[in-house]
């Protein structure tokens, strides 16, 4: 079933990919925005993240998933969420305090927009961590190719 | 009691690993099972006999739940796990393209 | 009071403004990290001077507006702004080194933001008042230097990096497993709270069992002796900046920081841990400075020395009464500035002549001379000849030993003294004074840049002048608050908890 030079896995592989990736990434996205309802969070959303890009590459081989999100793409990304994280954690002192969660004092139970910054927090630790560890992945196969 | 011991002897069997083994991947394996046993005798500690999630749902009242904080605790410990883990593989795959072998009694040109 | 987490912020944000703009501006990883060490710097002075001004010296910072035992805490105390200023002083004037000694590595600006990780880790270590948050920070410091060991990518640095991972890592689930036997013992991870918790629970069979995981987990990072055989390669095989913010302050704030500030601040000492210390101390200092004989490599041997040195401090930390650990303390300082000298002018050597085996170079002093005489008097002062730094922190140390009814151990510290005079005097004479007939002298490539000389002159001087700091009114308030500190032991706890209110 697999064409010569093709990269990548089989056809059925490949078409099962194609309609499952596009779900991991939605089922990610969900676990980053309802990280202060339920469990889950900014560091189990972005691993999902991460492995639909990692599932993309096993699948298909790792031209067509960099061209979706390049090394150096996932690299800005991650050093942003890091910044941003830590911009979150600045503007805390508009509080006074480092860190603090400063335009809501208390969030309400089971309602989406509430929890003042710690969405924002979630979605900049998925931006590392989902970018992160894409680009871990990345380097790791690229160190192993260089070998043969 | 019994959990704990077992966690214990988990965490002896990654200690030899990582001490007996010569295959430099055996040896994070045996890194890896090491930050296991911690990471699970730190979860069993918040155990409270008959305890639930610490999850806040709707319809159910807060009582006897499991202490969260371990929990909270042991995510990070496997957020930093991840990262040793990553960058001694990376290490051991730029060791294999030098010496070409993982083998940790060929990889000597330091000595003393 | 506000100024305390920019410790943090400052650092952790230059190393990540450093890997967004770093790879595009090539010269904005320099000025980035150059300025954030000064800040850093200029930061630590004005804690010093913000900690003299409050009433009982404590300040406690609560992160996020959270009350410390539910919240996460910094605190600021004596000991702190001494320690922050002895890590921020060596980092900003390795930092200006490092803008030209590492040219030569490719992607400088990838060096300079796991050099501020590093930092971040361990100012972290420094103002922190909660224990998991002291092992996040050291894990943050401990992965960082393992990747900066490896980072010339050569077979030797991967290997030491590799082993240096390995026990690194093996030594943090240790510290792991301690403190999640702490917290299921004391439901706390405050360090305050957790000593006020052991006082009133009492002495428990528990406690000597997560002493041992501390000893072994702390210790490996100090390299005390038993625990000592990933130095020796991991910091020679690291670039010379980065060698000497291991020897100079990694080991030191990961290892012997953290230990006292855990065993006497919160565990409080007793007489059997203080034994242990002792023995692990005398075993570090004679088993260092033995191993050191037989080097021929110039950075080996520094890392032999450090091992051996190393017990000086804990020595003096573990005897207890004031004086000694004040002797402890003041050595830290000592060391961490000579040994980071002595560290750079390994690199400028290195750099120049191409070979780190003492046997191949002579006569350094009279080709390069600046790198020459700051060896020599970085040399001097590990020695403990007199006017330098070395010799009073040594001598305040050997004294203590002595008021404390310790004679052999004072004359242990005396004979380790005479060995290390002769290993360097064996080893350093000879490449420094040396005029043999086969050196080529042409063979000197490169001549240090003045960024790399500044650099050295100023931890030259400091090592020189040091000894001033035990003038009253100039440093000695410093040591003594730094002292009374640890040496007031678990009223710590009193402390931290008389300053939230």
């Amino acid at each position: 079933m697999k064409a010569k030079n093709e990269p990548g896995m089989t056809l059925i592989v490949k078409t099962i990919t194609r309609l499952t990736v596009g779900l991991i990434l939605l089922y990610g996205i969900y676990i980053v925005s309802h990280g202060h309802l339920s469990p889950g969070g900014g560091f189990a959303g972005g691993v999902i993240i991460a492995l639909s890009f990692v599932h993309l590459m096993l699948a298909f081989g790792k031209d067509v998933a960099l061209k979706k999100l390049s090394m150096s793409f996932a690299g800005l990304l991650e050093s942003m969420g890091a910044v941003m994280f830590l911009s979150i954690a600045l503007l805390g002192f508009m509080g006074g305090y480092f860190f603090l969660n400063f335009f809501s004092k208390k969030g309400l139970p089971f309602h989406l927009f509430s929890a003042g910054i710690i969405p924002f927090c979630n979605i900049a630790i998925c931006l590392k961590v989902g970018a992160g560890l894409f680009a871990i992945f990345v380097s790791l196969v690229l160190l192993y190719k260089t070998d043969e | 009691m019994l959990t704990y011991f077992l966690c214990f002897i988990l965490f002896s069997i990654g200690v030899y690993c990582v001490l007996r083994k010569r295959n430099l991947i055996k040896i994070i394996i045996g890194l890896g099972i090491i930050e296991y046993a911690g990471n699970l005798f730190f979860a069993l500690i918040g155990y409270r006999t008959e305890g639930r999630s610490p999850i806040l749902t709707q319809d159910q009242a807060i009582k006897n739940m499991v202490d969260p904080l371990p929990q909270a605790l042991v995510l990070t410990a496997i957020v930093i796990g991840l990262a040793v883990t990553a960058l001694m593989v990376a290490i051991a795959i730029r060791i294999y393209e030098k010496y070409g072998t993982f083998d940790i009694t060929k990889i000597n040109k330091l000595k003393g | 009071m506000t100024v305390v987490p920019f410790f943090i912020i400052v650092s952790l944000g230059a190393a990540f403004l450093i890997s967004v703009f770093g790879k595009h501006y090539k010269r904005s990883s320099d000025y980035l990290a150059n300025s954030a060490c000064f800040i850093l710097l200029a930061l630590s002075l004005y804690t010093l001077n913000l900690i003299c001004k409050t009433p009982n010296h404590i300040l406690v910072y609560r992160v996020g507006g959270w009350i410390p035992p539910i919240g996460i805490s910094m605190v600021i105390d004596c000991l702190t702004p001494f320690m922050l200023i002895t890590v921020n002083l060596v980092a900003f004037l390795i930092a200006i080194y490092s803008i030209n000694y590492m040219e030569r590595y490719t992607d400088k600006w990838k060096f300079y933001t796991l050099f501020m990780l590093m930092l971040a880790g361990m100012n972290g270590i420094i103002i922190t008042g909660d224990i998991f948050n002291l092992f996040v920070f050291l894990e943050i410091a401990a992965i960082s230097s393992y990747a900066l060991v490896a980072f010339g990518t050569e077979a030797e640095e991967l290997e030491a990096s590799f082993k240096y991972a390995v026990m690194g890592s093996v030594g943090s689930s240790f510290i792991l497993l301690g403190i999640a036997i702490l917290y299921s013992y004391t439901s706390t991870l405050n360090m305050a709270d957790m000593a006020k918790a052991i006082t009133q629970k009492g002495p428990a069979k528990i406690l000597p069992f997560v002493s041992v995981l501390f000893l072994m987990g702390f210790g490996l990072k100090a390299a005390l002796v038993p625990f000592h055989a990933w130095l020796p390669d991991a910091h020679p095989s690291a670039p010379a900046p980065i060698s000497a913010m291991l020897s100079g302050v990694l080991i030191k704030v990961l290892g012997i920081y953290a230990l006292s500030r855990i065993f006497f601040n919160v565990f409080g000492m007793s007489q059997a841990v203080s034994r242990i210390f002792i023995i692990l101390a005398i075993a570090s200092m004679v088993v260092g400075s033995i191993l050191a004989f037989g080097q021929s490599d110039i950075k080996r041997l520094f890392a032999y020395s450090s091992i051996s040195q190393i017990g000086y401090i804990v020595l003096g930390l573990a005897i207890g009464t004031p004086l000694s650990i004040m002797g402890g303390l003041f050595h830290l300082f000592n060391h961490s500035i000579f040994k980071s000298l002595l560290f750079l002018n390994s690199g400028v050597i290195e750099h120049s002549i191409g070979t780190r085996d003492l046997k191949k170079m002579s006569g350094i002093l009279y080709k390069m001379p600046v790198t020459g005489y700051t060896t020599l008097i970085g040399a001097l002062s590990i020695c403990g000849i007199p006017p330098l730094g070395g010799f009073w922190s040594k001598l305040i140390i050997i004294f203590a030993c002595i008021q404390a009814n310790h004679p052999v151990l004072a004359l242990i510290a005396i004979f380790v003294s005479i060995l290390t005079l002769a290993y360097y005097f064996k080893a350093v004479t000879p490449a420094l004074f040396g005029r043999e007939d086969g050196q080529d002298y042409k063979s000197f490539r490169k001549k240090a840049s003045w960024a790399m000389n500044a650099s050295m002159i100023a931890l030259a001087t400091l090592s020189i002048i040091s000894g001033l700091m035990l003038v009253p009114n100039l440093g000695a308030g410093l040591l003594k608050d730094a002292t009374s500190v640890l040496a007031n032991g678990i009223s710590y706890a009193n402390l931290v908890f008389e300053a939230l209110k």
